[in-house]
């Protein structure tokens, strides 16, 4: 697996996202409570463009009249069919075993450390104050 | 935020369909106001189009139906970026739907202010008609791979009639868009006037499902979520198929051509299959009709694809779509709406080339004779 450098961290706002393309794929790094997760960016129904999704919360009921949110944002709902996903997993909430986002692993890492590394951007200034989102394909 | 990287497909990413060129019969455009028809409507109906409004059979205002499930129950990437509703911007309807997907000709159906559904029957054929005017202005004059549909609503009998003839005279119209959810079921002798015309001048009948007629889209009543409605959509046009045929009208009509849209066809086999069952038990109750109900639906009826249903075994997909008939289904893709369809992964069973090329291309083709 390589390791891109992708954005600096401020660039993604909270509740925000950006589709890079990394060898060929269209991917798209959302940030979420500050955290970062990386998805391909076409839902595994009928491809739609997952950057313009919304980011929910998942929703559930015990019984019929009674609702519960949590892990508000975490979950991705397709901007055509509404199918939803985890974000955190790319696995569907309804169906999980038969339906799931490709996802990658993502990490965040400051500038000083990326320096020391063999992994340096050749076309990405690094400010050694900046922390930058690194996705692994 | 975000940044979109703009990048056309490669050629491993289109599978067949995409290099088909294809007829999607089904786009949505949208009044990007309703000042856009002010040009087309007489200064009365302007003025009362801004005072009073529509009078519908949904009795409060916010009591129509959107969002639902989506604001302007749209795809959410079908904004346009220059503003205004979904399928209201003809650049950004070429760029993200027509270009990309090879549609050789989209057939517009217009939806914006319930316009089947007005109560008011003199301002509902003037906005029909400023509509109609506008499809060709704003649409088909800008595009010619778009085609309008003459929409009349047939409570107002006599002018349907009227604006059938004048859209007539344009000639440019490809097809007759009538409510599926009119006063009565589309059967009745009542509505038979339009279906004459229909015949005489050889355009086909769509019929498109949705809208607010003043009855219960079930026959149970009215549902409580927008999922139990939307799947009333196939109950709704499942009833008026019933009407229309066993009431006679494609006996009376026979080279009238019916279109039933956005009703999907899941539901077809079964409705027919009883119809047949039921025929040959009462047909002395109906001695009008002289064949049985599938053949005149197998002669004269044809069901666009969208919403498709998705079955767990693509096999069982396969099955409904040869009891349907390859040669009775017209892809339609629903665009800019949420339950969009794209042609490149809408049938998940497999296809031939020439099946594909028939429900793609060709059906439609003669349906409407392209």
């Amino acid at each position: 697996m390589a390791r891109h450098i992708v954005a600096r961290t401020t660039e993604i706002p909270p509740g925000g996202n950006k589709v890079v393309d990394i060898a060929g794929r269209d991917i798209v790094v959302f940030h979420v409570n500050g955290e970062f997760f990386a998805l391909l960016n076409r839902c595994p129904h009928e491809g739609a463009p997952l950057e313009k999704a919304a980011c929910v919360a998942r929703l559930t009921s015990p019984e019929p009249g009674v609702y519960e949110r949590s892990r508000v944002g975490e979950m991705l709902r397709c901007p055509w069919h509404g199918w939803e996903f985890d974000m955190r997993s790319g696995q569907s909430w309804f169906d999980p075993n038969r339906v799931k986002i490709r996802s990658y692993p993502v990490a965040v890492e400051r500038g000083e450390e990326l320096q020391k590394g063999p992994y340096v951007a050749e076309t990405f200034p690094v400010h050694v104050e900046d922390s930058y989102v690194i996705v692994e394909i | 935020m975000s940044e979109v990287i703009d990048r056309p497909l490669r050629d491993d990413e289109k599978p067949a369909a995409s290099r088909l060129r294809i007829v999607d019969c089904d786009v949505h455009p949208s009044l990007r106001s309703t000042d856009d028809l002010n040009e087309f409507l007489p200064k009365r109906w302007q003025h009362h189009l801004k005072e009073y409004g529509s009078h519908l059979r949904t009795p409060y205002l916010f009591t129509t139906p959107y969002p639902r499930s989506s604001p302007l129950i749209a795809r959410r990437d079908a904004w346009p970026p220059t503003g205004g509703p979904p399928g209201s911007d003809l650049a950004f309807m070429q760029k993200q739907h027509l270009d990309p997907l090879d549609v050789e000709f989209g057939i517009l159906q217009v939806l914006d202010l319930f316009i089947f559904s007005q109560q008011n029957l003199e301002f509902g054929a003037a906005i029909q008609r400023a509509i109609n005017d506008w499809q060709l202005a704003f649409w088909s004059h800008r595009d010619p791979r778009l085609k309008a549909s003459i929409l009349v609503g047939q409570d107002g009998t006599d002018l349907a009639i009227a604006e059938i003839e004048r859209c007539a005279r344009i000639g440019e119209y490809i097809q007759i868009n009538v409510s599926p959810r009119a006063n009565e079921p589309l059967g009745r002798r009542r509505y038979w006037p339009i279906y004459e015309r229909a015949q005489e001048l050889d355009l086909p009948l769509g019929i498109h499902v949705g809208g607010y007629g003043g009855h219960a889209p079930t026959g149970g009543g009215w549902p409580s979520y927008y999922v139990e409605e939307h799947q009333s959509n196939a109950h709704t046009i499942a009833a008026q198929l019933a009407s229309l045929v066993i009431e006679g009208v494609p006996e009376r009509f026979p080279k009238l051509k019916f279109v039933f849209i956005e009703g999907g066809f899941g539901w077809i086999p079964s409705a027919v299959w009883r119809m047949d069952q039921h025929f040959e038990r009462f047909r002395s109750e109906v001695p009008h009709l002289k064949r049985k109900p599938s053949e005149y639906v197998r002669d004269q009826f044809w069901f666009t694809t969208q919403p498709i249903d998705e079955p767990d075994e693509a096999r069982h997909l396969r099955s409904l779509i040869e009891w349907v008939g390859i040669d009775r289904l017209l892809f339609s893709s629903d665009y800019p709406h949420w339950d969009f369809d794209d042609p490149r992964f809408a049938f998940k069973t497999p296809l031939t080339e020439a099946e594909r090329k028939k429900i793609f291309s060709t059906n439609a083709r003669a349906v409407y004779k392209f």
